[in-house]
Parts: structure tokens; C-alpha cells; sequence
């Protein structure tokens, strides 16, 4: 019996040299892409691994942040970021005995003080001196590790952002990061997710708005969301390579590709949903589109755009996972290298570890959300 | 010169309003329109004008095209064929910034479910109108704050809208509006989403307000008793057509059609009748210098116990009972003047039924109609009222 057959449409042929064409012809402009992003993006991950002088300063501003209140916090913090910079500079130049650590210390405290005069609080000033004191004497004592340093930073980020148990539970989580030799891939992986999600979110929430507002590119955007989400997450990673080159860079565009829909889907959802009867008040007092758009429509959409990022940020790390095929390291370079040697241990190890980063980011993003809730 | 006029003002909702407004012209329904073409028509030709400082309420139920209406005039939707003119401009020809310009000054708005913004606090609210007209800071918050003080609600200036009971928070939808000090205030059912007591409280409210500031306002509302209480002028809508236009007493008087007649019916006319609807010439006067012999003959032939006295300026002294007169004729007097009694009660043409009621019920007589300077407008009887109740339900 004569077989019935039907040509196959050469499709992969057509992607395939569709690629090659772009590859051919734009390599060198990717290349080049990659080449300066490699670097920013090692210099990102090496401040977060080493002790420069700049994490102590943010870890200053937020600390003041936290303990004064919320409005005035920030300026205060702001301030005494930039009285710190001072102080350590003068640090850094001169044999300083203690007693001038502490005439600096309480100059500081003082100056924050006439700051934060409006809601003076007993208290709050106690704590603030109490930890300009602690910050010279450990200073002093040369008792600081760049770990620790960055265990406060993230500490405090998270209480900041998430309030008291949050920052409890990350200080913990990053100790135990510590203690089980993951600190490095850790901050690799961190690293990845955050630029990944910066970039996912920054061209993801204007395109969210341009397709909230226009229906035609509504309707075109659409249909490549639901392209780019159900894609098989492996698939990016073969063209990342060729123009990207393996590493890290290919990973954060795997990820922006797989992580940038939610941004963009819950942007345009949280722009529609505002009721139409705010839009027609705005309008009717005569607000431009912008008015509209900056004054109305974007503050009420805060928290459904939040709950975008914070699926963003999970997609992002999901993929940075993956992304390790491509030499993208970080935990999930353990994890690959546990499957190659079949190590379930390891494995699990840096699974466990993901999860909590996970579980962290997760808290962070859904409380900002929350916050910003009416 | 009227402060709102449109002219032959239609909508017609759809993407090719045309033959419908071919058709519509030809006189045929609504529906007939809807089913032929697929358009809807909101509003078909409507034309009316409103003074400066009136308060015109607009009347109709859903459906009838009053919200499209009060819409089109500050052009939140966009008529399709028609002119508005506001103080002389026809503004359907604005173009956008104009039009922008001509919504941030002179027109305020009210909406029926408040439409306040809920991440904006009170004041912020109120002063939206001023920010978007990059008016100061300083400046646009203390205008809020005189618009919060005008409605009451200066001390909730830092309060979100949730944390608002329905009433206060209209109040700050109106302070919104009146921040921006128009010259016309569009209320889109202002006060229907509120309860009966709120919402009566804040119809005398916006009605003793309205008497300071003399704006001139367009209220929609389905509400009957609102529109009476409120309004000047009404204008009642059905099927996107205006039914009826006039003034309160006018349209509970002389509905001009069944559709009218039937949403009169069920209203409670000693509220809004007045005096002036029911009052009949006084035939059977008495002058103060009159014989007490002609007086007495003339209550005789009608089968009066008391008659009314007035001046010859027409200005009302009192009564002269029975009784008295035919003393006066004893004693002799040549004239009733000094036997009236001056306690009789009066009513003014614009108070309502209900305080005539109450007056019937002590004064058994006719009861004298008297205008500010107490000159005799007529008389109102027990039976004009009776028969005045009665029409309504029949």
C-alpha cells in the first residue's frame, strides 16, 4: 500500500535560519551588549560578596529609617547616609583614637536629633545613639565581616519592606545560607533574580500601561504574552547563546523574556480595573491623559501591579534556576552540577536554599503590595 | 442671556449614527431605531435652556437618557449631532484644550456613587479640581479647605474616603466640585445612593446653599419628591425625549400627558402645592369703613359667619364676625372699623398645602391668602384643598 504522506513545513529550518540571520548579522551588537552587562553585572555581585564602604552607608540609612518614623525616616536616613560617608572618610584617612569615633558618633546623633525635632520621641533617640555607638565601637574592635554586613543589609531591607517578622526570618535564612557554604551562589543567584526583575519590570509596566490605554496594541501584545509564558522555559536558552554567548548575561535575558508578562498582564489589568466612574470624575475636572494617568490611574493600580512583580520576581527565579544550563552558576549551578554527579544531598541542599530565597523575595513584594492597598 | 442652552441636542450611541438620525427624524421610536439599525439612541433632539442661578432638575427613570444628558453638556460623552451653548459658546465645536479649559472652570460635577479617590485623602480629593490647573499648593489647599468648611467637613481633611459614611462622603464629592468655583454644578443623581433621612437632610442642605451661592445647577435624579423639593425648573425625560418642561406646580397641575399624570399620582401633593394653586378671589369683602347694616346683609346672603376686612389698598385688617357687626349696628356705629378682629391667620401664596391643612383644622372659616405687604392675593377654602388632594388621586 502506497504510503500517504504530506511534506513537513520545514519550520525549525525557517527559525533556524531566521536565527542565524539575526546572529550573522547583529552578533556584534549583542556581543557588545554582553560584554558591558557582564561587567555591571559582576560588579553588582562582587559588592554584594566583598565589604566596600557603600553597604555601610546603606545600611546606616535604613537603619535610621527604620527607627525614625516613616515620612521623616527617609530624609533623615538620606541625611545621615551623607554624614556618614563623611565620617567614614575621615576614618579612612586618619589614625582616629576612640574618643574621636565617639565625638563624630554624637555629633551625628545630635545633628539627627535637631532633624527629627518634629516628633521628638525619648525612645527613638535612645536607639539611634545606642546604635551610632554600637556602629564606632564595632568599628573600632575591627569586628566586622562582609557577610555580616550584608546579612544587616538584607535584614534591614526586609523589615523596612516587610515589617519585624519578615526581617527576623531573612536574617536567619542568610545566616543559614552562610553556614551551609552556599553564601556565594546565593548572592549570585539574588543578584540575577533583582536584575533580571529590575529589567522585566522596567520595560514590562510602561508596555502594561500603552496596552492599557491603547486597544489596538492591546490586542497585538496580547498573543505574544501568551507566546512568550508558554513557551517551554528551555527554549530561550538556545538562542540566548549565540547571542549572548554562555553565562550570565544570556541568563538574565532568558529570564526577562520568561519573567516580563505578569509585569505587563497585571499593569494593563490594574489600569482597566479602575472603576469607570473615578475616570469620568477625572475627566470631567479636565485632566489631561497624564493626569490621568499619573494621578488616577497608576496609584490605584499599585497593588495589583505589585502582585505582577511579585510574580515576576518568582518566574525570575525559577528561570535563573534553569538559566544554570547556560553557565548562568549561582544556586542553580549547584543544582546542575548535583544532577551531572548524582548527588541528591547537594541537591536538595541548594534546593532548600532556593526555596527559602523564594519564600523571602515572595514576602517582601506581596507586603509592599499590601501596603500600598487602599 | 440663559447660562445653559442646547439645541436639538442628540446621541445616538453606535458606530454609524447617521440613518438613525435619518430615521429618527422621521419620527420613529427608539425601538424601532434599535431593532432597524442597531443604534442606540440616548437622546433625540432635546432642547432646552436654563438660566443663570436656576436650579433645574432633570427627571426620568433609567433609561431615559438623563444621565447621557447632564454628560454631553460637559461633553464626558460626546453628542452626535447638536448644539450647546454655555454662556453664549457653543462648546460642541471646542477643541480639546478648550474644552479641558472650559471643564476645570465652569463646570463642577457630582456623581451618584460619589466617585471619590480612594488613595487620595479628603483634601486631596477636594483639591484635585485646583491641582490639575497646577494651581500653588498653599493656595489650592486653602480654597479645599474653604470648599470642606462650606459643606462641613473641615475637620476630616486627613481622613481617606473609606473611613466616610455615604453622606459626608457626597459632601466632599460636592466640596470637590464647588473647589474649583464653577459657575455651573452637574449633579448625576447626587443623592440616590444615599438613605432617606441623609438625603433629605442634604437636599435642604444643597437647597440653603443654593440660596447663598447662586449657582446655576442641572440635577438628575428618577426621584419625583427630589426633583419637587429641589428644583426650579423641571424637566421630565422619557425614551430620550423631554416630556415635560416647567416649573414644579406646573407639572403636578397640568401634567401634560398620561406618562406625567401617572408619575404625579403617587406624589404627596400637600407638599408641593402651594397656596397660590388652590387660593379663589375673595368675591364677599368687607371695606373697613363699610355700614355694619351692609356687612351684616351681605354675610346674611352668603351664609357667612365672619367676613374678611381689608383697606381700600387692598391690605388685610382682619375679620368682622356676626355677632360683632350686628353690635356695631346696635350701638350705632357708622362704620365696622372698630369692631375687627385683626388675629386672623394668614397664609403666603408659597406655602405648602400642608401648612393650610394645619390651619383648616383650628380656622373653620375661609382662610386669606396675603402677600408680604399683607395685601389680599384671595382665599383659600376647606373644600378648594379637599378637591385639590382629590384630583391627584383620581
Amino acid at each position: 500500500m502506497k504510503e500517504f504522506s504530506v511534506p513537513k513545513l520545514p519550520l525549525d529550518d525557517w527559525i533556524d535560519t531566521s536565527i542565524e540571520y539575526l546572529t550573522n548579522n547583529f552578533a556584534f551588537l549583542t556581543k557588545a551588549i554582553s560584554e558591558y552587562l557582564k561587567t555591571g553585572v559582576e560588579v553588582i555581585a562582587d559588592g554584594f560578596k566583598f565589604q566596600p564602604l557603600w553597604i555601610v552607608i546603606l545600611i546606616f540609612a535604613l537603619l535610621i529609617w527604620q527607627l525614625v518614623s516613616r515620612k521623616k525616616g527617609f530624609f533623615i536616613g538620606t541625611w545621615s547616609a551623607i554624614l556618614t560617608t563623611f565620617g567614614l572618610g575621615l576614618l579612612g584617612h586618619q589614625e582616629l583614637l576612640s574618643h574621636e569615633i565617639i565625638t563624630i558618633t554624637v555629633f551625628i546623633w545630635l545633628v539627627l536629633w535637631q532633624l527629627a525635632k518634629y516628633h521628638l520621641n525619648i525612645l527613638m533617640i535612645l536607639k539611634v545613639g545606642l546604635f551610632l555607638i554600637l556602629v564606632g565601637l564595632f568599628w573600632y574592635w575591627q569586628l566586622w565581616h562582609g557577610n555580616i554586613m550584608m546579612i544587616t543589609f538584607f535584614t534591614l531591607i526586609a523589615w523596612q519592606l516587610a515589617g519585624r517578622n519578615v526581617g527576623i526570618f531573612t536574617f536567619v535564612s542568610f545566616v543559614f545560607f552562610w553556614n551551609l557554604q552556599l553564601w556565594e551562589p546565593t548572592i549570585d543567584t539574588l543578584t540575577l533574580v533583582l536584575l533580571a526583575t529590575i529589567t522585566a519590570v522596567t520595560i514590562g509596566i510602561p508596555l502594561g500601561i500603552i496596552a492599557a490605554l491603547s486597544q489596538k496594541f492591546y490586542k497585538i501584545i496580547m498573543p505574544i504574552l501568551d507566546f512568550m509564558q508558554t513557551m517551554p522555559a528551555f527554549v530561550y536558552l538556545i538562542p540566548a547563546i549565540p547571542f549572548f554567548g554562555i553565562g550570565k548575561v544570556s541568563a538574565i535575558f532568558t529570564t526577562v523574556v520568561f519573567a516580563m508578562p505578569p509585569a505587563i498582564r497585571f499593569t494593563c489589568l490594574g489600569i482597566k480595573q479602575v472603576q469607570p466612574e473615578l475616570i469620568e470624575a477625572a475627566n470631567a475636572f479636565g485632566s489631561t491623559t497624564y493626569q490621568k494617568l499619573f494621578k488616577l490611574q497608576l496609584p490605584i493600580a499599585i497593588p495589583t501591579i505589585m502582585a505582577g512583580i511579585n510574580q515576576t520576581i518568582m518566574l525570575a527565579l525559577s528561570m535563573v534556576v534553569i538559566a544554570a544550563m547556560i553557565g548562568a552558576k549561582g544556586l542553580g549551578g549547584e543544582v546542575w552540577t548535583a544532577i551531572q554527579r548524582l548527588e541528591a544531598g547537594r541537591g536538595f541542599q541548594a534546593g532548600i536554599a532556593i526555596v527559602i530565597l523564594a519564600m523571602i523575595l515572595d514576602r517582601i513584594s506581596q507586603k509592599i503590595g499590601k501596603n500600598n492597598q487602599f | 442671556m440663559e447660562k445653559i442652552k442646547a439645541v436639538n441636542l442628540t446621541k445616538i450611541f453606535g458606530q454609524v449614527p447617521k440613518h438613525a438620525i435619518q430615521l429618527l427624524s422621521q419620527g420613529m421610536s427608539k425601538e424601532k431605531i434599535l431593532n432597524q439599525t442597531g443604534q442606540a439612541v440616548g437622546i433625540a433632539n432635546v432642547s432646552f435652556e436654563i438660566e443663570e442661578g436656576e436650579t433645574v432638575v432633570v427627571m426620568g427613570l433609567s433609561g431615559s437618557g438623563k444621565s447621557t444628558l447632564v454628560r454631553c453638556i460637559n461633553r464626558i460623552i460626546e453628542p452626535t449631532y447638536g448644539q450647546i451653548f454655555i454662556d453664549g459658546v457653543d462648546i460642541t465645536t471646542l477643541e480639546h484644550h478648550a474644552l479641558l479649559e472650559l471643564r476645570r472652570h465652569k463646570l463642577g460635577m457630582v456623581f451618584q456613587h460619589f466617585a471619590l479617590f480612594p488613595h487620595r485623602n479628603v483634601l486631596n480629593n477636594v483639591e484635585y479640581g485646583l491641582e490639575i490647573q497646577h494651581i500653588e499648593k498653599n493656595l489650592r489647599q486653602e480654597k479645599a479647605h474653604d470648599a470642606l468648611k462650606l459643606v462641613g467637613l473641615e475637620d476630616w481633611s486627613d481622613a481617606m474616603p473609606n473611613q466616610l459614611s455615604g453622606g459626608m462622603q457626597q459632601r466632599v464629592g460636592l466640596a470637590r466640585a464647588l473647589a474649583i468655583e464653577p459657575d455651573i454644578l452637574l449633579m448625576d443623581e447626587a443623592f440616590s445612593a444615599l438613605d432617606p433621612l441623609i438625603r433629605a437632610d442634604m437636599q435642604n442642605e444643597l437647597v440653603l446653599m443654593q440660596n447663598r451661592m447662586k449657582k446655576t445647577i442641572l440635577f438628575i435624579t428618577h426621584d419625583l419628591d427630589e426633583a419637587l423639593r429641589i428644583g426650579n425648573h423641571i424637566i421630565l425625560m422619557k425614551d430620550g425625549q423631554i416630556i415635560q418642561a416647567g416649573t414644579p406646580q406646573k407639572i403636578l397641575t397640568a401634567p401634560a400627558n398620561n406618562y406625567v399624570k401617572r408619575f404625579v399620582e403617587n406624589i404627596d401633593k400637600s407638599k408641593i402645592l402651594t397656596a397660590q394653586s388652590v387660593l379663589t378671589p375673595a368675591k364677599i369683602i368687607a371695606y373697613s369703613d363699610d355700614n355694619p347694616i351692609t356687612v351684616l346683609d351681605n354675610m346674611k346672603n352668603e351664609y357667612l359667619s365672619c367676613i374678611l376686612v381689608i383697606n381700600r389698598d387692598k391690605k388685610l385688617l382682619g375679620v368682622v364676625r356676626e355677632k360683632t357687626a350686628s353690635a356695631a349696628m346696635k350701638r350705632g356705629d357708622k362704620t365696622i372699623a372698630n369692631f375687627i378682629d385683626s388675629s386672623v391667620p394668614t397664609v403666603a401664596p408659597t406655602d405648602s398645602l400642608n401648612v393650610l391643612i394645619s390651619i383648616l383644622a383650628k380656622w373653620p372659616w375661609q382662610v386669606p391668602v396675603v402677600d408680604e405687604k399683607r395685601k389680599l392675593q384671595g382665599i383659600v377654602m376647606n373644600s378648594s384643598v379637599l378637591a385639590a388632594l382629590a384630583e391627584r388621586n383620581n
